[in-house]
């Protein structure tokens, strides 16, 4: 499974308040969310990210707390995968459950400019700086992780589980 | 398999949720849970998840429990829609533990209060705070609204096992320094994601001593450092506080004399002075007297880190026959209705009015910058609550300080961050 976008950088420590604002999470329509995702560092993040991109951000992003509507709202605004130094693990979960591919690369930050266009190979486990012409290793997402992630999201892949076209949960 | 070396209380749990003899961190377990926590902000999401599954009937209706407590009263139609999904599942599928206004409080507050957590059991809520819980001896953790759906459809979830960072804690608390003060003095030695995907547990004879709204406040907060959980071996002061409030059985796990921390981390209160989590993060802490002097517009009493019956008392000792400064406002959220009617039988409640602070409902109210108590560009806040982001209570432009419930009343008699300990002895 490959994704591909122009890469949009961010610091340590982005927190849910930040991604979206408690003031909107009385919403349940993601692409009302997707409007004001980021508000809190960036509020022109939604008509950036429009086109498709990829979150390249330092360490413990999406700390804070279990608001689902944050990786919702990533995923509705354009964000294609998020590559960070490290996640914080709701975040991390929450992403994986919703379908929105998380993957973590140590030492990415160093190797990606704001703009560089960026494949990440997630079933490998490997992102491809395209402007810099240089491939860099991240942490292989577990088989079933992957498998959740394919699949759409974890209720899709509940759903196909309990139909019989997967055996394990 | 024949255990190398000991296993942590966290592990334990763990292995006996998944049926297993023995795990070791990072192994990944498919585990049985036994309650499941949702409030209003993350239920209704993880409802319409369920329902899209396509299942009838969650897995046991005696193990969900739905809380309202980040809008409550209702502040505007759309909460008051949310609301009434949270109503309309409880009744549907026979749910018995709705908590609804007038009734409740803050979700982790009633799930440790109504007996809802027991030591030794598997516990997740749809909540970053969950955490709190292992205050009891629980493994209790935070999830998301979809794996919640999950969770009410089949009763299970995978976690990876975390490995644990032990902290120690040694001395006497003086006096006006709390526990809030300590996990404000780890979260900033440890950091902001010094304890990601780890399981953090607090030992040592100052725990022991601890009351249980201590530990709570300290189990609390362990998110903050991106723990899984914080976690606390069950005493005979558990176990009573468990008893008084449920008929459940449970069983007691303990960390092994053997067992295998990732690290232990030393800690002394002795000499440990009141501290402030500076903005715009909870681990940029500092000695309340290096940034005494500041001026606030608002000091904030409450949430699930502290707003029980003992930090509302431990306030009205500063509070009692003094006045919150003009220009300030102080606002006051009992952690649930159990503690706002204790605080008002104790003439607590009289205190604070009688200072001229707001007494508001149960709710996480400022905490989370929802419905009320929301902040203007420039105003400053210092708050008993968790986090200090930006934009977190109200305006992105607003500072949030957080502090002990002792310094957060000695600020608002003063206008300005003041060292609680300004007023002992009556000053
Ligand atoms: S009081 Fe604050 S931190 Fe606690 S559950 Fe409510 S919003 Fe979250």
């Amino acid at each position: 499974m490959k994704v591909s976008g122009r890469a949009i950088i961010f610091g340590d420590n982005v927190n849910t308040d930040v991604i979206i604002p408690s003031k909107y999470l009385t919403s349940l329509d993601p692409n009302e969310l997707a409007k004001h995702a980021m508000e809190g560092i960036d509020p022109s993040f939604p008509s950036r990210a429009k086109s498709g991109v990829i979150i390249v951000a330092g360490r413990n992003f999406g700390c804070g707390s279990s608001r689902e509507q944050a990786p919702i709202a990533l995923k509705y605004s354009g964000v294609k995968c998020v590559v960070a130094e490290s996640f914080a693990r709701i975040f991390y979960r929450n992403a994986i459950n919703i379908g929105l591919p998380v993957l973590e690369s140590p030492g990415i930050r160093g190797l990606v400019n704001e703009g560089d266009t960026l494949t990440v190979i997630l079933d490998e486990g490997k992102i491809i700086n395209e402007s810099k012409n240089i491939i860099v290793k991240a942490n292989r997402l577990p088989n079933f992780i992957l498998e959740i992630i394919m699949d759409g999201g974890l209720i899709e892949h509940l759903i196909k589980t309990m139909r019989g076209e997967r055996y394990e949960v | 398999m024949k255990p190398m070396a000991g296993m942590t209380i966290s592990e334990k749990i763990l292995a006996a949720a998944s049926g297993k003899d023995y795990v070791r961190p990072g192994e990944i377990v498919d585990a049985r849970v036994d309650m499941a926590m949702v409030n209003e902000i993350t239920g209704p999401l993880a409802i319409q998840t369920f329902k899209r599954i396509g299942l009838k009937n969650v897995w046991d209706n005696q193990r969900i429990v739905l809380v309202l407590d980040h809008q409550v009263p209702a502040d505007s139609v759309k909460s008051a829609e949310l609301h009434k999904i949270m109503r309309e599942f409880a009744k549907e599928q026979n749910i018995p533990f709705l908590y609804d206004v007038g009734d409740g409080g803050i979700c982790h507050q009633i799930m440790v209060e109504r007996g809802h957590v027991r030591p030794g059991e598997l516990i997740v809520g749809a909540d970053s705070h969950t955490c709190t819980y292992g205050a009891l001896g629980a493994f209790a953790t935070g999830i998301g609204s979809t794996e919640m759906a999950a969770v009410f459809a089949t009763g299970k979830l995978w976690l990876k096992v975390p490995s644990t960072i032990r902290i120690n804690v040694t001395g006497r608390f003086s006096d006006f320094v709390t526990p809030k003060d300590l996990i404000l003095d780890v979260i900033g030695r440890v950091g902001a994601d010094g304890a990601i995907y780890k399981a953090v547990e607090f030992t040592g004879p100052t725990i022991s001593e601890m009351d249980i709204s201590g530990r709570l406040t300290l189990c609390n907060m362990t998110v903050e450092m991106g723990a899984k959980t914080g976690i606390i071996e069950p005493d005979e002061k558990v176990i009573q506080y468990v008893r008084e409030r449920t008929n459940r059985p449970f069983k007691i796990f303990r960390s092994d004399e053997d067992a295998n921390y990732e690290r232990t981390l030393e800690f002394n209160v002795d000499n440990l002075e009141p501290m402030v989590a500076c903005p715009h993060s909870v681990d940029n802490v500092k000695p309340v007297k290096e940034v005494e002097g500041v001026e606030i517009n608002q000091a904030f009493l409450g949430s699930c880190t502290n707003g029980r019956l003992e930090d509302l008392e431990l306030a009205a000792r500063i509070l009692r026959g003094r006045r919150v400064k003009k220009g300030v406002r102080m606002l006051v959220t009992p952690a649930s209705s159990e503690v706002y009617l204790k605080a008002l039988e104790m003439g607590i409640l009289e205190v604070f009015v009688r200072a001229g602070a707001c007494i508001c409902n149960p709710t996480c109210g400022a905490c989370f910058g929802g419905h009320m108590g929301l902040l203007a560009a420039g105003e400053i806040c210092i708050s008993s609550s968790n986090r200090n982001f930006v934009g977190r209570m109200g305006s992105p432009e607003a500072q949030i300080y957080l502090a002990s419930p002792a310094t957060v009343a000695a600020s608002a008699v003063e206008g300005k961050i003041t060292d609680p300990r300004r007023f002992l002895g009556g000053a």
